[in-house]
Order: structure tokens, then C-alpha cells, then sequence
């Protein structure tokens, strides 16, 4: 059912990449852009090309754009007004929305990313950082070549050693838990590419024209700076042994960083439990813990995913992609100050429905759950004033004042066009 | 940073705040008796439908007490007045409506209370698939209060039915103790 033809890859597939470059871009005149888009049409993988290329096909590009961007390119304004509102106002604009204050409003983004002048995004892939380094020097290349295309910022990502382990700064595992396209427990196609039924019925409006939007997808992209000084320090502070310390850092998360869930595992972790995509996702909360005595109720994969105790969560699921940027801090070393973390991109159908609702309701909203005054100790907004409670018997532990151990360092609203959708864009966007 | 259980009263819009635009607006405190005053013409001759809902969900509620926990109302009120040509909603509750309109679009359809919608002018006929149109019929017949009065401000009715059931327990295991 799906045109995987069609279809970009970066939802649905994963090339073997370890390493990648984002670049943000900006175009001069709409010529400049469609140049720059035609040029490189060639290396953008559609669902089905990657799937099937060799391992070593280290080509494949990955392009997204602004509602600014498609502006720029030339959509006309009636098409662009088919666009929803919160695209259309981009990320930073919607910082109240999404609780982006203090230290993670869009005044302090980094890499012009809160600017109107952002207007697309190229991510290169590859196998290891020098191969990642040769593509986007040729990308690099490529683009001052065609002028009136200007580079914003640009951003390394590469995963963090041991490989066999995904894991971000703090050590936790990662690209645990996606929604399933396919299999018995499958969402339809439609919350997360446009064209294709939903679980509403029929899918939402495409914006015009329909060549533009069939088969594209929203993309919530968020660079997320790691303190891992704070967060080591953090669990030193409230936790007496090596052991506490972990079952801290699980209780914070709601998994162990091994990525064993508390709800299968809630007081030794079970590192080969963690490493079992088989097992390390299948549970719920109604029965098994409906008062957060394994996962607190505030810990964030449960604020994430609330699994069976949310009404309507087949509407609220994301695809999430991205990785590590930064140079690890080494165990025991204090904090260097060097910029690490993770950039992630969140796609879905709806970004208002399915990104910044959890965004609102579930990541900043200090009632969420009846907590009192707590945010998602991982991603919410920390100024210090809030707290984490954390079930125990006989008397539960609250820990006052959580320092922030996360700051946005920059965000953008994407759209991620079908392939057709691609070359409609490079010749000028007339139907 | 809990409130004093004090009551409030608050004439509105407040001075300098500016009002909620769009979906989930900003995350400002919510006003004292939170949530909308829907008024709108009945088509005509559809007001006994209209009444007629009210057995409904009664029903509704009695065979299924949590059909609209959700919504995280405290009250509603129902009223047909001015000959039963004009049909007023009162709804108190502690969501930001934006938020929810999804869940409870969802869940009207499933307990039937578009019914009533419907019977009212101007009500959007792709209700079923736009429940941003949904929200944009509550939007513009919405009638906003000028003053607003909270005898227990900012407490949820999650938060009253919990305290209501620890009372009682707490009650009851000092009653074990005579």
C-alpha cells in the first residue's frame, strides 16, 4: 500500500550509518534553490532504493524544508496557506507552546535555527565520521557552487563507542521503542505520512498541491544539549553507592541505562532484558504498575508513552530518528564544557496533534498526572524549582530542585517531501 | 507552589494578560471556573432532540460512570431557553480545551453527544473527520466570562475525589483504632 517508490527513506529505514551531517540551508532566490534541489535529487533515497542498495552505497541524502523554505522556492501563497498554522509559524514561534523558556527559548538557539531565513535541511549520511566528512566536504562543494545557497550552520552527529551499544550522552540506551508499521500491532500509515488512512478513518486534509504534500511527512527537529557533569554530579548527590546511583538514573528515565523497563525489571537491572527488542517493550502500566512504584508516573518513558493508562495514544505516537553529537566526557572527568548531546527529529502526521501535545501536556505541564510541580526530569524545562517524586514504600522520596539536564540549543518545523514531490520543487512548483 | 485553598474571584480578561489564541495557547494559569459558555441557535423544531438527550446521558453516565473522565469536567449544564430556540452549554473543567478537542470529538462520537451538536445552526457537517472545525464552532459561539468565582481554586476534580477518598479512609482506619 505504500509508495515506498515515493516515499523518503528517513522514516521508514535506517541506512548503516554511524555518522551523519546536518546541514542548514538558506536560499538566496528561488533559481538558487531549485538548482541546488535539482542537483542533488540523485542522492536522495526513496523507502525502496535504500532498502535495497548495498551496504557501501554511502550516497544517500535526506532534504526537508521550512514552510519558509518552500516559500522560497517559489509555492505560491495559496498553496502555502494549505499548509497547517503551526508549520507555518515554525518552532520558534510556538515556544510557549511547547514550554521552551528560560535558558531553552528561541533567543538562545544556536546555529540560526530560530531565524526565518532557515529554509531547509540536507542530512548526509555515512559509515564513520571520516567517511561522513568526505561526503559533506562534496555536498559542501557542491552548494558554493550554486550561488545564491548559503550554509546557516552546520552540526556533526556520529554515535557514541562501544557502537554495539546506542546510547546517548548520559548513557542510556536509545532507539528503543518506535511505533510498529507493520505486525499484528501496527499503526496505520497515516499518522505518520500523509496520503494514507489514519487511525481516525481517512487521514488528514493534504495541504495543495496534492504533488507537494502525498506521501510527506512532518518533522519536529530538536537539538538537545547534555549536561553530563550535572547529571553525574546529580546522581552522586542522591544516591549513597554505585547501585542507587543506577536505580536513580532508571527511576529519572523509567528504563535502566542498560534499557531494561522498570516495569520488567523494578529493582536489579537486566542488561540482557535491555538489549531484547523482543522483550524490552512489551509491557503496560494499568496492571502492572498503575501507581509508578516500578516506573514513576513523572519518569519520562512514561510521560512519553503512557501506553494503556492514555486514552487515544494511537494518535499520539511518533517516528524518531537522530543521534549523538559531541565528544564523550570520559567517566570520572569533570565537566570540560564542550557542546555534546543529541538532535533528534520526531515525525508524524500532525505536529500539533502528536509532537506538541506531548510537548504540552506531558513533558511541561507541572499538573500533568496530578504530580505536583515536577516537569520530565530529562527534557522538560529545569530552573531548578521543580521536583521529582518517586514511589517507594513505606514513604515515597521526593527530591526537591532538579538542575536542568538538558537545554534546547535549537528546534525547527520540517517537512519532508516525496520524492515526486521533490522534483515538482525543482522545477518551480507550477501545477 | 500550592495554592492557599483560598477563594478567588477574578474579573476577566485580567489586565495585560492577553488572551488565548489558537491551539493550546500559552501555559498561563486557567481562569477560576475554567472552561466555556457555548451559546447557539436551535435549527428549528429540533430543540425536543435536544431535550431528549438529556435521558440519554443519563443513562450514559449511569451504565458508564467514567464516559467522560477524559474531559476532566468538574460541571456541566444543559439549558434550552428563550423558547427553546437558543441552547446554552456550560462546561467547567480543568483542561485547556485545545488540548483535548481531539478526545472529546472521539468521545462524543462514541457516546452519541454530537447528536445535540448537530441540531444546532452553524454546526460544521464534516464534523467527523475536522475536529479542527469542531473547535472552531466552540470558538465562535462561545460567550466569555467578564467574572469568574472559585471556591477552591486550581484543584482538579481528580485531585477532590483523591483527597475526598484519603479523608475517608484515614477516617475509617482511625475508627479501627477505638
Amino acid at each position: 500500500m505504500l509508495e515506498l517508490d515515493d516515499i523518503q527513506h528517513f522514516l521508514l529505514t535506517r541506512p548503516h550509518a554511524l555518522a551523519a551531517r546536518y546541514e542548514f540551508l538558506s536560499f538566496g532566490t528561488p533559481e538558487a534553490g531549485r538548482a541546488w534541489l535539482a542537483g542533488i535529487l540523485d542522492t536522495v533515497g526513496s523507502a525502496r532504493a535504500v532498502t535495497e542498495a548495498a551496504d557501501s552505497d554511502t550516497r544517500w541524502v535526506t532534504v526537508a524544508f521550512t514552510w519558509n523554505g518552500l516559500r522560497a522556492l517559489g509555492v505560491d501563497e495559496t498553496a502555502l496557506a494549505t499548509f497547517p498554522d503551526e508549520f507555518r509559524e515554525g518552532m520558534a514561534a510556538r515556544a510557549e507552546v511547547l514550554g521552551d523558556v528560560g535558558n531553552n527559548h528561541p533567543d538562545r538557539w544556536i546555529g540560526g535555527l530560530a531565524g526565518a531565513d532557515l529554509h531547509a535541511i540536507a542530512i548526509v549520511f555515512a559509515h564513520d565520521a571520516a567517511a561522513r566528512d568526505r561526503s559533506a566536504a562534496r555536498h559542501l562543494a557542491f552548494v558554493s557552487e550554486c550561488k545564491g545557497v548559503g550554509v546557516l550552520s552546520s552540526l556533526d552527529l556520529e554515535a557514541l563507542p562501544p557502537i554495539e551499544f546506542s546510547h546517548d550522552h548520559f548513557g542510556y540506551r536509545d532507539k528503543l521503542s518506535q511505533p510498529a508499521l507493520d505486525g499484528p500491532a501496527a499503526l496505520k500509515p497515516g499518522e505518520f505520512i500523509l496520503g494514507y488512512p489514519d487511525e481516525d478513518g481517512n487521514g488528514p486534509h493534504l495541504p495543495q498541491p496534492e504533488v507537494l504534500s502525498r506521501n510527506g511527512s512532518y518533522l519536529a527537529y530538536r537539538r538537545l544539549a547534555e549536561h553530563v557533569g550535572a547529571f553525574r554530579d546529580f546522581l552522586a548527590q542522591h544516591g549513597r553507592t554505585p547501585d542507587e546511583q543506577e536505580l536513580l538514573a532508571a527511576k529519572l528515565m523509567g528504563r535502566w541505562r542498560s534499557g531494561a523497563p522498570l516495569v520488567l525489571a523494578p529493582e536489579k537491572d537486566d542488561p540482557e532484558l535491555g538489549a531484547d527488542p523482543a522483550r524490552n517493550d512489551a509491557f503496560g502500566y494499568k496492571d502492572a504498575d498503575p501507581r509508578g512504584y516500578a516506573c514513576p508516573m513523572g519518569a519520562h518513558v512514561r510521560r512519553m508513552n503512557p501506553r494503556d493508562t492514555a486514552v487515544n495514544m494511537s494518535r499520539r505516537r511518533m517516528i524518531r530518528r537522530g543521534t549523538t553529537y559531541g565528544a564523550p566526557l570520559p567517566a570520572g572527568a569533570p565537566d570540560d564544557g564542550v557542546d555534546r548531546g543529541i538532535a533528534s527529529f520526531f515525525g508524524c502526521a500532525s505536529l500539533v496533534r502528536q509532537f506538541e501535545f506531548a510537548q504540552n501536556v506531558w513533558v511541561n505541564d507541572p499538573k500533568f498526572h496530578e504530580l505536583e510541580n515536577e516537569r520530565d526530569p530529562i527534557i522538560g524545562a529545569h530552573d531548578g524549582t521543580f521536583d521529582m517524586t518517586i514511589p517507594k514504600r513505606p514513604v515515597r522520596r521526593k527530591i526537591k530542585g532538579l538542575p536542568a539536564f538538558t537545554t534546547v540549543k535549537g528546534g525547527a518545523y520540517f517537512f519532508l517531501p516525496g520524492i515526486r514531490a521533490l522534483r515538482f520543487l525543482a522545477g518551480g512548483a507550477r501545477t | 507552589m500550592m495554592n492557599d485553598l483560598k477563594p478567588i474571584a477574578a474579573a476577566l480578561p485580567r489586565a495585560g494578560e492577553k488572551l488565548v489564541k489558537g491551539r493550546y495557547g500559552s501555559m498561563m494559569p486557567v481562569t477560576p471556573a475554567n472552561g466555556f459558555t457555548l451559546i447557539a441557535k436551535v435549527k428549528p423544531g429540533c430543540a425536543p432532540t435536544i431535550r431528549a438527550y438529556g435521558q440519554k446521558i443519563e443513562d450514559t453516565i449511569r451504565d458508564s460512570p467514567d464516559a467522560l473522565a477524559v474531559l476532566k469536567l468538574h460541571y456541566l449544564r444543559w439549558v434550552l431557553f428563550d423558547n427553546d430556540t437558543r441552547f446554552m452549554y456550560i462546561g467547567i473543567f480543568d483542561t485547556d480545551f485545545d488540548k483535548y478537542v481531539e478526545d472529546a470529538v472521539m468521545l462524543f462520537k462514541a457516546t452519541g453527544i454530537t447528536t445535540i451538536f448537530e441540531q444546532l445552526e452553524g454546526f460544521p457537517a464534516d464534523w467527523r473527520d475536522n475536529p479542527a472545525a469542531f473547535a472552531a464552532f466552540c470558538r465562535e459561539h462561545q460567550a466569555p466570562s467578564f467574572m469568574e468565582y472559585a471556591q477552591y481554586p486550581d484543584i482538579s476534580a481528580t485531585e477532590v475525589v483523591k483527597a475526598v477518598t484519603m479523608k475517608r479512609a484515614l477516617s475509617e482506619a482511625l475508627d479501627q483504632l477505638q
